[in-house]
């Protein structure tokens, strides 16, 4: 079982792009989703959350 | 500014909520009435409709998709017109989606306890039905973008990202999952096989859980609960963090329900990864939810609807972080196909799904009608029936669980299993299922508490009118961004790039694990012993399907000793090539069946779907009576169900589909004949010959009838691969 899997991942070309790419595309999101988050004014978070009670 | 008035749409609320209240009592009494068929097998002997096979669907879909359905859309559609300060965009599309909604849920009370169903689990529903799904859910999607359109409030509050992720990526797994050819108006084959099929189901089914029964309870919570508690969310931050997270890598977890099946390694192992990482998220949105309560914790001992909050959002803590180590593979190993699933899937639904919705209905009714709940006595006797209901339907469950595992593994010295006969670990776990049942009943009855309070209460107070609310109108500041805008800002006030962001990350994920298990064709290692089955197999397997047979028992033997004594060679991908669709399952209430075929002869089958305790003392199988009933099986579609399978890759040459009826009668012929070895067959086959012609009835033949199909399909079951086997030997 785990050779049939292992010789197919060999197969592929270039198949050690594959581990870089990927933590490439989550080293990305994540950094990129902590900046979002610490950019924000103090005073415009306490805006937004405050949304549910003010209707 | 100019203010603007308007009317909150509360009706359209009240019908969902009231249809969550039918529902949830309908989809909680049929899991009563599973419960007792553990307990008493043959309580609905002889009705075909009534079986456990074709209840158990019932049961979920109803569950899943009428009662927290129907919950999810009364809390959207109550918190998004507040969150915008708008009416919901088209009423006739509210009232469609609502009717829409509530006929499907009708077709599946209907359909299923009839036996069309595809066997995929909480996709049981038949090709028209989804059909219908899919177009009552653009419906719903279109009316929250137009609300969403129309709004009075710029940004978008993260209850509302929930909300869009859970309309985007329900539409894509509903698509992909349902992809079926069909062959008449209520039957259709999957597109996929096997491997790619199994894929593709769970990818569905995990991420049905993600999305349905998640993503959209989260987003209530980030607005009931800050509503009830009156003050914001602990931390707005967090919930961004928990929001992108959770769509980014929930998607990719599906795997874990495949662990050491014959699910390529790299996909299990991605499944895993992805799984252990999604305790961050989900842990995040907890602790943010119960951290909202901060400094107002004394009102959790007077409000029930708070109480209902806290252990609702404990028991989303609880299955979010069992979840991830049931996803390891050690321990996978241990729980699947055991007891322990359903104690956790019953941990999500009972606690965190129920008690959200309980929770939200309290709060929810009593504003609307302008008054007060009739009885808060009565919501805390709920709470505390409903919290003891699910300690004592969990419990049991967790220790049956471990009990089946550990006796299912047991060896003796002298290496032979020393539970070798399955029966022993269904006897050894009778009272735990006697348990659940009343922990079962008495989350019922607190149910049907909540029901009585619901109705006091609705007489007692104003009848529900849609609510006057003013707003001033949303200027129009462009699309780009403004001056000292940031990037973020600007994007939460875009509904459309958000939703496409959103579905950028859910693809991701998706697109990784099942585009090379589907194209990589060297992924599924064919076996030249593997044939297609035959026409009569072929009807027999469907029937196998109509029965619901897959609800309790698998046919996927994972590569451990204690399995491959007990079962067989371990499953190979090569095997199931030609299973459209795939029926692994995901649970053993019964013995696994992959390699049942030639363990026993004709007759024991005969005899054991007949009475399956004149057999098995002590077995908890119902019988199969309306299989051996006077009537043929429908052998009309089987040309046309061969023609489907070529069209969907299976080799069927021309020569055998012109000839398959004349093959399935021959089949069934030669089982007729082996049937009549036994003495006892012979004698009550004359015996119902005479008793059909004294009450004038044309007498069917058993080969015609339906119980010989199902035979040769189980005596088929896995013996592709023993061939194989003897033949090396010899």
């Amino acid at each position: 079982m785990l050779e049939q899997i292992k010789h197919n991942m060999e197969n592929i070309a270039g198949v050690a792009i594959y581990p870089i790419l990927s933590l490439l595309i989550f080293f990305t999101f994540f950094i990129g989703l902590g900046l979002w988050v610490y950019t924000y004014k103090k005073d415009k978070i306490k805006e937004l959350s405050n949304m549910p009670l003010n209707d | 500014m100019e203010m603007q008035q308007f009317y909150y749409d509360n009706k359209i609320v009240k019908k969902f909520i009231y249809a969550t209240i039918v529902f949830g009592v309908v989809g909680m009494l049929v899991g009563l009435i599973l419960a007792f068929m553990f307990l008493f097998p043959n309580i609905t002997d002889g009705i075909s409709w009534l079986s456990f096979g074709r209840l158990r669907p019932l049961h979920t879909n109803a569950v899943i998709f009428a009662f927290v359905g129907n919950a999810m859309f009364a809390g959207i559609y109550y918190s998004l017109q507040r969150l915008l300060k708008a009416r919901m965009f088209n009423d006739f599309l509210s009232n469609l989606h609502f009717w829409g909604w509530q006929l499907i849920i009708v077709a599946a009370a209907i359909s299923l306890p009839l036996g069309y169903s595809t066997s995929k689990e909480y996709a049981e529903l038949e090709w028209p039905v989804d059909i219908a799904i899919a177009l009552i859910w653009v419906v719903f999607g279109i009316n929250m973008i137009g609300t969403i359109l129309k709004r009075r409030e710029r940004h978008l509050y993260v209850a509302i990202w929930f909300y869009l992720a859970t309309f985007v990526t329900v539409a894509v797994l509903h698509i992909f999952n349902s992809l079926e050819l069909p062959v008449s108006a209520m039957k259709s084959y999957s597109v996929y096989a096997g491997v790619q099929d199994a894929l593709v189901q769970w990818w569905y089914g995990h991420n049905a859980v993600a999305f349905f029964l998640t993503t959209p309870f989260l987003g209530l919570m980030y607005y009931f609960v800050p509503k009830v508690a009156n003050r914001p969310v602990y931390s707005y931050r967090l919930s961004i963090v928990h929001f992108w997270s959770l769509i980014f890598i929930y998607i990719w977890a599906g795997p874990h329900h495949l662990l050491y099946s014959a699910l390529p390694t790299w996909a299990q192992n991605l499944g895993v990864v992805f799984s252990i990482m999604l305790i961050a998220p989900s842990w995040g949105g907890m602790i943010n939810g119960l951290l909202t309560l901060r400094g107002v914790w004394d009102k959790v001992r007077t409000e029930p609807v708070l109480k209902f909050f806290v252990v609702a959002i404990t028991g989303y803590g609880m299955a979010t972080f069992e979840g991830p180590m049931l996803s390891l593979k050690n321990v996978n190993a241990i729980a699947h196909y055991t007891d322990w699933i359903i104690a956790h899937v019953h941990v999500g639904a009972l606690a965190w799904n129920g008690f959200m919705a309980f929770g939200m209905i309290y709060w929810l009714i009593p504003r609307m009608t302008k008054g007060t709940l009739f009885s808060t006595k009565l919501a805390n006797f709920h709470f505390w029936i409903g919290t003891l209901g699910i300690i004592l339907y969990t419990l049991p469950m967790y220790v049956a669980g471990f009990t089946q595992a550990s006796m299912w593994k047991q060896f003796n010295p002298d290496g032979t299993l020393t539970y070798g006969n399955f029966l022993e670990t269904v006897k050894e776990i009778m009272p735990m299922y006697a348990m659940r049942a009343v922990g079962g009943t008495l989350y019922l009855i607190g149910m049907l508490v909540l029901v009585y309070n619901i109705i006091q209460t609705v007489r007692a107070n104003a009848k529900i009118e849609d609510e006057l609310a003013e707003a001033p109108e949303l200027q129009k500041i462009g699309n780009g961004r403004i001056k000292g805008e940031k990037y973020h800002t600007w994007l939460e006030r875009r509904p459309i790039q958000m939703t496409i962001f959103a579905v950028v990350a859910i693809l991701i994920g998706g697109i990784v694990q099942i585009v090379p298990t589907i194209m990589v064709k060297s992924n599924i290692p064919t076996i030249a012993s593997v044939k297609p089955y035959s026409p009569l197999e072929l009807e027999g397997r469907d029937l196998y399907i109509r029965e619901g047979c897959v609800g309790c028992h698998s046919q996927s033997v994972r590569p451990f000793r204690s399995e491959v004594e007990r079962y067989g060679p371990q499953s190979k991908a090569g095997e199931f090539v030609y299973d459209h669709p795939f029926l692994w399952g995901s649970k053993r209430t019964g013995p696994d069946l992959l390699r049942e075929g030639g363990k026993y002869n004709d007759n024991w089958h005969f005899n054991h779907f007949w009475n399956p305790q004149s057999i098995s003392t002590g077995s908890i199988m119902p019988s199969y009576k309306w299989l051996f009933d006077n009537k043929p099986l429908d052998i009309s579609l089987t040309e046309k169900k061969m023609k489907a399978m070529v069209t969907l890759g299976v080799p069927y040459t021309e020569a055998q589909v012109a000839n398959g009826l004349k093959d399935l009668r021959t089949q069934a012929i030669k089982i007729e004949e082996s049937l009549k070895n036994d003495s006892d067959f012979v004698k009550s086959y004359e015996e119902s010959k005479k008793k059909a012609a004294a009450k004038g009835e044309a007498f069917v033949p058993m080969n015609e009838r339906e119980i010989v199909a199902l035979i040769a399909y189980v005596q088929r079951l896995g013996t592709d691969i023993k061939v194989k086997i003897t033949l090396k030997n010899k």
